[in-house]
């Protein structure tokens, strides 16, 4: 799951050769702004098919923090 | 034919059954754009617009949707979604005015202005984000208002809800450049429609006194520049509002 996340995020950020764990932080480590997080959670909508409200991404701010919201959705 | 190239694009015109909207929705069409004809009321009048689309090699539909109503909307974007798989171009046109002196103006004719010229802008915006940002490109024309830019006695309502469309073309123009999505909105002045017949005749007068160029507009004048605006020549242009009103707003 985290390995699909990272190549989610690669592709989207357009980043290479950047390690992403689950400590990686959105804002602070990738320079994602609110957009981009938006732009990822429609990817990974798409990707796992569950839907993740707006509101709901405002807790999320980390790699980790978004594996486990879609570990417990999806589950 | 237009110089513009909008083939396999789809384009959503709100309002579009007469007056400007009707006029931007053949010209996007003649452009090659997939034309959806939204209307609040008459269907015979949307149908009508269809009818001179199709019949010159055109695709277009009608669609009915009040677009001030928040859920209403999300439903025909939805249904439009679901069938074009996505939009391009969303010319927010619908409008409507109750003219009165401030004193006069009830607080439902206030609100019934703001509601759907303002916020029907919003929802149609708000129901498609997702669909631009998917998109990675699109274009956003909101169409405005002489009167949000100027003012005008005995519009309130309308110019406050017009100079309303203006910062919000502003706003998401900002907010969605990085993605490639243009934003920008269209002041017309006086155009001949349904809308400005109701104006008196020393209205009339009045106005034409403060058009530089001596003349109403046409619906033409507008959908010219929406469909300059829609179209990849003006890709370098966003959060901008263009006056088409014969030189009113110097």
């Amino acid at each position: 799951m985290l390995e699909k996340i990272a190549q989610i995020i690669e592709e989207k950020l357009g980043l290479d050769g950047v390690e992403i764990t689950e400590k990686t932080r959105f804002k602070e480590d990738l320079n994602a702004d609110s957009l981009d997080l938006f732009d990822l959670v429609m990817e990974f909508e798409d990707e796992f098919g569950t839907e993740i409200p707006s509101e709901d991404l405002e807790g999320i701010t980390t790699v980790g923090a978004l594996l486990d919201y879609i570990e417990k959705k999806a589950g | 034919m237009s110089n513009y190239d909008l083939k396999d694009k789809v384009a959503l015109v709100t309002g579009a059954g007469r007056g400007i909207g009707k006029q931007i929705a053949i010209q996007l069409a003649q452009c090659g754009a997939k034309v959806i004809v939204n209307y609040c009321g008459s269907k015979e009048a949307a149908d009508e617009v269809v009818d001179i689309i199709t019949s010159s090699g055109g695709i277009a539909e009608s669609l009915q949707c009040d677009v001030s109503d928040f859920i209403e909307t999300k439903n025909m974007i939805e249904k439009i979604t679901d069938k074009y798989e996505k939009v391009d171009i969303l010319v927010n046109n619908a409008g409507v005015t109750r003219d009165n002196l401030m004193i006069k103006m009830s607080e439902d004719d206030f609100d019934l202005v703001v509601t759907t010229n303002l916020k029907g802008a919003f929802n149609t915006i708000r129901h498609l984000y997702r669909n631009f940002i998917k998109l990675r490109a699109g274009k956003i024309i909101n169409i405005s208002s002489v009167s949000g830019v100027m003012g005008n006695a005995g519009q309130a309502n309308y110019s406050a809800s017009k100079a309303g469309m203006i910062g919000l073309t502003k706003s998401l123009a900002r907010e969605l450049a990085s993605r490639n999505i243009c934003v920008n909105a269209i002041a017309p002045g006086f155009v001949e429609t349904d809308m400005t017949k109701k104006l008196s005749g020393s209205a009339m007068e009045g106005a034409m006194q403060m058009i530089p160029l001596k003349r109403f507009g046409r619906p033409e004048d507008i959908a010219d520049m929406v469909t300059f605006l829609a179209s990849e020549k003006a890709d370098y242009i966003t959060g901008q509002v263009i006056c088409v009103d014969g030189g009113m707003s110097i």
